[in-house]
C-alpha cells in the first residue's frame, strides 16, 4: 500500500515525462546499428567518421588509416542525419503521433513551411568547447557513446564498460558543477 | 577498398543510419538539453536509449554469430567489438566525459541533431572536427618521430 502511494510520485520524479520515448528510441538506434551489422558484419560506431573524413584534406597517418572505411562512413552519417530528419517531418512537426511520443519543453521550435525544426537554448561556447573535448576524448578513448555504449557494451566489452562508466561519471560530475556555477542552459 | 563491394553495401549502411538518427531524433538525445536533463539527474529517461539500444545489439551480437557463418555483403565472419584495454580508455573517456557533460552532445546525436533542424550544432560539430584534428595531428608526430631512426643528418 505505501508502494502505491509512493511509487507513481518517484516515477514521476525520475522519468517526468515517461520512459516510452527513450525506450522506443534506444530500440531503434539499437535496430540500426544491427540492420548494418547483420548485412556487413561491422559493428558500427559514430565517432571514427571525424578522422576517417579527415583523411580527405590531411595527409597524416592517423587519418590515412581509415581511407578504406571513410566513404561509407560518410554514407552512415547521412543516414543518421536523413532519419532525424524524417522524425524532424513527422513526429517533430505533429504530422505524425503516437501515444508512445512525448514532445517535449526543451529549445526552441520553428515552423518553415509546415515542418518543424527544433534549435537548442544550449549556448555556442558550450557546444563549441565541448565539441573540442569530445572530438580528443573519443578518439584516444577508442570510442564513444554508439562505438563503445551501443555496439560495445552490447559484445559485452570490459574496454567499452569500463569507458562508459568512465565517461559517464565524469560527465555527470561535469554538468553538475557547471549548474552550480550557474551556467544556464 | 581494392575489391569490389557489393551493390547493396552502401544502401543498407544508409538504412542502418537511417534507423540509427530516426531513433536518436525520436528519443530527444539529439537535443543537448535532454542529455544535460539526465547528467543532472532531472530525468533519468536516458537510461532507456542506452540500455534499449545495448540491450537489441547484445541479443544480436550473441545470435548471430552463432546463427550465421558470414555477412551476405562482405563476407566478413561476424564479430564482437572488442577493444584492447590501456590507460587511454581511461585518458580518453574522461576528456569526452568533460566534453558531454559540458555540452551535452556526443557524435552521433550530433549528426542527428542536424537533421532535426538544430543549425546551433554546427559549433559543436565544428569542435568534434577540430579536437578530433589535434588528437591525430600530435599522435602522428609523435608515432612518426618514435618510428624514424635518429640517422640521416
Amino acid at each position: 500500500m505505501v508502494t502505491e502511494l509512493f511509487a507513481p510520485a518517484l516515477y514521476e520524479t525520475l522519468f517526468p515525462v515517461g520512459i516510452s520515448r527513450y525506450a522506443v528510441g534506444g530500440l531503434l538506434v539499437g535496430l540500426g546499428a544491427v540492420v548494418i551489422y547483420l548485412g556487413t558484419g561491422i559493428p558500427a560506431g559514430a565517432s571514427t567518421f571525424l578522422e576517417s573524413t579527415l583523411s580527405y584534406v590531411s595527409d597524416q597517418s592517423r587519418f590515412q588509416r581509415y581511407v578504406s572505411s571513410r566513404d561509407w562512413r560518410v554514407v552512415f552519417t547521412l543516414g543518421i542525419i536523413a532519419g532525424a530528419f524524417v522524425y524532424a517531418l513527422t513526429f517533430q512537426s505533429g504530422l505524425v503521433s503516437s501515444g508512445l511520443y512525448e514532445s517535449g519543453t526543451t529549445g526552441q521550435l520553428y515552423d518553415v513551411g509546415g515542418l518543424t525544426v527544433w534549435m537548442t537554448d544550449v549556448q555556442p561556447w558550450r557546444l563549441f568547447l565541448g565539441g573540442i573535448l569530445v572530438g580528443i576524448g573519443t578518439r584516444i578513448g577508442k570510442g564513444c557513446t554508439s562505438g563503445h555504449g551501443v555496439c560495445g557494451v552490447g559484445s559485452a566489452s570490459k574496454t567499452s564498460i569500463v569507458g562508459v562508466m568512465t565517461f559517464l561519471i565524469v560527465a555527470i560530475g561535469t554538468a553538475q558543477v557547471v549548474m552550480a556555477l550557474g551556467v544556464t542552459p | 577498398m581494392s575489391q569490389q563491394r557489393h551493390p547493396l553495401f552502401m544502401p543498407l549502411i544508409f538504412v542502418g543510419g537511417l534507423i540509427f538518427g530516426f531513433g536518436l531524433g525520436f528519443s530527444h538525445m539529439a537535443r543537448p538539453e535532454v542529455v544535460l536533463n539526465f547528467l543532472q539527474f532531472e530525468d533519468f529517461g536516458l537510461l532507456f536509449v542506452m540500455g534499449g539500444a545495448a540491450v537489441v545489439t547484445g541479443i544480436a551480437f550473441a545470435l548471430v554469430p552463432r546463427l550465421f557463418d558470414r555477412a551476405p555483403l562482405t563476407g566478413d565472419a561476424y564479430g564482437r567489438r572488442l577493444k584492447s584495454f590501456d590507460r587511454n580508455v581511461l585518458i580518453g573517456g574522461a576528456i569526452f566525459g568533460v566534453g558531454w557533460g559540458l555540452s551535452g552532445i556526443c557524435p552521433g546525436a550530433a549528426y542527428a541533431s542536424l537533421g532535426v533542424g538544430n543549425v546551433t550544432i554546427l559549433w559543436a560539430l565544428a569542435g568534434m572536427f577540430v579536437g578530433a584534428y589535434v588528437q591525430g595531428y600530435w599522435r602522428s608526430q609523435r608515432a612518426a618521430s618514435e618510428t624514424a631512426p635518429t640517422s640521416a643528418d
